[in-house]
């Protein structure tokens, strides 16, 4: 171990997340591989080890044999201040070794916040921080993850973005590149022929012109790059690689358990979520596939605890056959299986009661809107009556904590609909009086609010966020609004969602932005402890661009968007048309019940949605 | 199984992984060698495993104890391989059996550190060290729970020695683990209270050995 890092580690808090060698973790002979990839997650240890893209395309990369793919994460503040004072420049976890040692650098993008810690770490690693600086084909600095759908922010900064799903693209972007690196391409041509792979946005390839209002006027291609980067997708989950030999942190993460994705994709369709348009086509995995890896997963991890992945767990059609065959596995070996993103309505008893068997979570519900027609108008399938009945059954089964999680802002929305979030906490609690085995324990509601913030991708990329100033309004209009003593209101601050929807829908000009918010200290964004409002206010006004022209400003549907070479499969007009039913209140049908024929469909050549 | 007692050692990456974290990961690698280990009754049952003497962050140890029990009769020689083959780096189990003494009559741990001196002669500060471990008493002040007080750690020092090595300076101790107990991380604070000009630059220790009041090792 580095003397330095020796010296530093037993200052520092939790130093178990600086120092790699868990068990499971891949270590390559170094003189042995042609290229070595520091794959970087812009956050800390807690949070990357917690996510399982990361997890998976760790193996995936490491599966191929000419490369060695290590980890590297965020320090946190009190690491960052000793490694800078003793001048140590981050290293990977695996070998130790520091960043110049690398032949390319990856991130792994999921949200905006992070974009200020990307840069960070790209200066940590001694690189220049803009793209066109690094002049070498080597180190190579890619990023992919969902926030890559519109990645203009970055564009200075990153050589080229992976687009959708990276378990073949990134090998084959990394086979590409060792032929590169053998034959000693230029920087030029590699990102020219790179750009041929499906799925990869090379931003220097792409010209763009802005009109005098500041909107885009053109996106130009070059050299051969295509028009549409089209998103890359797995056909078939069942065969595409899951570790089942996944690192177990020798440290507490956030999420510290076995994770079985069920499948990609959403069948329906809310308006304002971004994940269920990017995701698309719906692939599902065999429940035996995953009974299968989640028993050979527990084994090989000794974790007590699995949890099943999805964006809708109660879509999985044979979610009574997994949870059988998991519990078989499970129950004998206090092993806890828990299951997120249940809907509410179609929760069933049985599968409640199957869980509570072994351990016992609280329930929550993620409603969105507070009135049936609001709920409507953003397509959230849930009506207070299934939410009742659930609750029902959940109070009587002897559940007596309840989050409801809501947004506020959503295009349409009133102050009826605000007041209704806290009628309908009432009703909840009405429902527990009348259900509740024992009501000596009492009952825990609590109702959480955030800012809606349009995405691009989704039906309400047009629209325009209301202000910090209106967003507080309405905060304040429902806190007055509930008056008991069981429910407990907690609302998100705004500051946060300002800065995230100017990058969200943001363009290549908010590059100076996210630099001059780096140079004046700001990094791990996502963190109260280090986001500052004030920074990134004067860093968008020292560089002469607006919160209302990114956050609040309906964009006409004729705009052409920053973001519109990138094309997630479901195409514009079914954005389109989606917005406009959301003005009527009109619902559109779940996937299952009726093809809206979106266009993701032609992201898999000969495969089938599970819509 | 009952009263089964572990022997490892924990070094190299392995130091910085916290009592508490370590529970856990020994959990787990039984978990993952085949091993069940019994749990408590009650509402939040928990696996009967107790590590002696929690060791600080940073510390190597050559000779941690760990007690548990396993649902199932187990074959005790095999089990030391077939832990370590789950272990993290720097985590190897050395030996199995069943518990002799009781955790409470371990009374000794013989402990080597080493005091790194960036710019001073090593030999000057051995002799230094030396001589400032000779006092009949050393008294310092330590955070207690109830707050700040006044402690002689001399009395539960046995024996120490220094030698000069090569940027450093070797130490090799015997300490009272209990009742009193001392980190061994005193034995530089100390320095850094009472002789700054002989405190080292940084230091680091490693348990050797286990003992009980006679001076036997400990089983």
């Amino acid at each position: 171990m580095d003397k330095r890092l020796e010296r530093i580690l037993p200052r520092v808090q939790k130093p178990a997340r600086y120092t790699g060698g868990e068990y499971n973790q891949i270590i390559k002979d170094k003189t042995r591989v042609d290229l070595r990839l520091a794959f970087c997650f812009p956050d800390t240890y807690e949070i990357g080890m917690s996510n399982l893209g990361m997890s998976i395309l760790y193996h995936t990369m490491n599966s191929l044999d000419f490369v060695w793919c290590e980890r590297v994460f965020a320090p946190w503040g009190d690491m960052y201040d000793e490694m800078k004072k003793a001048g140590l420049p981050l290293y990977a976890l695996e070998s130790g070794d520091s960043l110049d040692k690398f032949d390319a650098i990856a991130f792994s993008i999921g949200y905006e916040m992070a974009y200020t810690t990307v840069l960070d770490m790209i200066d940590q690693a001694g690189l220049p921080l803009h793209a066109f600086e690094r002049t070498e084909l080597l180190p190579l600095v890619f990023a992919g993850g969902s926030a890559c759908v519109n990645a203009e922010p970055m564009a200075d900064f990153i050589d080229l973005f992976v687009v959708g799903e990276g378990e073949e693209m990134n090998n084959e972007l990394l086979t590409l590149l060792r032929r590169a690196k053998l034959e000693g391409w230029s920087k030029r041509d590699f990102l020219k022929k790179a750009a041929q792979i499906g799925g990869v946005y090379v931003p220097s390839l792409y010209d763009i012109a802005y009109n005098d209002d500041g909107t885009v006027a053109s996106i130009t291609p070059k050299d051969g790059a295509p028009e549409k980067v089209l998103k890359r997708v797995i056909v078939d989950l069942d065969s595409a690689p899951y570790p089942t030999n996944p690192i177990v942190p020798s440290t507490e993460v956030v999420h510290d358990r076995v994770n079985l994705e069920l499948f990609r994709g959403c069948v329906r369709g809310c308006r304002f979520c971004q994940a269920g348009y990017i995701y698309r086509p719906i692939r599902a995995k065999k429940y035996e596939t995953l009974v299968r890896q989640g028993i050979e997963t527990l084994k090989n991890t000794g974790h007590e605890d699995v949890t099943l992945l999805s964006l809708s767990t109660s879509d999985y059609r044979p979610l009574p056959q997994l949870c059988d065959g998991l519990l078989d596995y499970c129950e004998s070996r206090s092993i806890g299986l828990s299951l997120p993103s249940l809907r509410a309505d179609n929760f069933s008893m049985e599968i409640m009661e199957k869980l509570q068997k072994v351990r016992k979570s609280g329930l929550t519900f993620a409603v969105e809107g507070g009135s049936q027609r609001l709920r409507d108008a953003i397509n959230k399938n849930v009506t207070e009556n299934d939410l009742l009945h659930t609750c029902a059954i959940a109070f009587a089964g002897g559940w007596n904590s309840v989050k409801l999680y809501y947004m506020l802002g959503l295009p349409t929305e009133t102050d009826e609909d605000i007041v209704g979030i806290a009628d309908m906490a009432g009703r909840i609690l009405h429902c527990w009086r009348e259900n509740a085995k024992n009501k000596n324990r009492g009952v825990k509601i609590t109702v959480s609010t955030s800012c809606f913030i349009p995405k691009p991708h989704s039906p309400f990329q047009w629209e325009g966020q209301i202000t910090k100033e209106e967003y507080l309004r309405r905060v304040n209009l429902l806190r007055s609004s509930i008056n008991s003593r069981n429910v407990v209101y907690n609302w998100h601050d705004a500051d946060t969602s300002v800065v995230e929807a100017v990058l969200s829908r943001g363009d290549r000009r908010l590059g100076k932005v996210l630099e001059e918010v780096w140079r004046n200290g700001g990094r791990l964004d996502a963190w109260t402890d280090y986001f500052s409002f004030e920074r990134w206010m004067d860093a968008m006004d020292k560089h002469g661009l607006s919160v209302s022209f990114y956050a609040e400003r309906e964009r006409d549907v004729n705009e052409v968007l920053p973001w519109d070479m990138i094309d997630v499969g479901v195409r514009k007009d079914h954005l389109k048309r989606e917005r406009e039913r959301c003005y009527t209140s009109t619902l559109s049908p779940d996937c299952r019940h009726q093809c809206s024929a979106c266009g993701a469909l032609r992201l898999m050549e000969g495969g089938k949605c599970d819509g | 199984m009952d009263k089964l007692r572990l022997r490892f050692e924990k070094t190299g990456r392995a130091v910085y992984i916290s009592h508490l974290d370590l529970m856990h990961t020994m959990q787990r690698a039984f978990s993952r060698a085949g091993y069940e280990l019994k749990y408590s009754e009650g509402f939040n049952p928990h696996p009967q495993i107790s590590i002696a003497l929690p060791l600080s962050v940073g510390v190597a140890s050559h000779c941690e104890i760990m007690d548990f029990r396993l649902k199932a009769d187990a074959d005790l020689k095999e089990l030391p391989a077939r832990l370590t083959a789950v272990m993290p780096e720097g985590i190897r189990v050395t030996d199995c059996c069943e518990q002799v003494s009781k955790v409470a009559l371990l009374k000794y741990l013989e402990i080597e550190g080493s005091f790194e001196y960036d710019e001073r002669s090593a030999a000057e500060m051995a002799a230094a060290l030396t001589d400032f471990y000779a006092q009949d008493s050393i008294v310092i002040t330590k955070k207690t729970k109830r707050g700040v007080g006044q402690s002689d750690i001399r009395p539960a020092i046995r024996e120490i020695a220094f030698t000069p090595g090569e940027g450093e300076v070797k130490l090799h101790a015997t300490i009272s683990a209990q009742e009193p107990t001392l980190n061994p991380a005193l034995l530089a604070d100390a320095l850094r209270q009472l002789k700054p000009e002989i405190a080292p630059d940084f230091e680091k220790f490693v348990r050797i050995e286990n003992y009980l009041e006679n001076m036997t090792v400990f089983r």
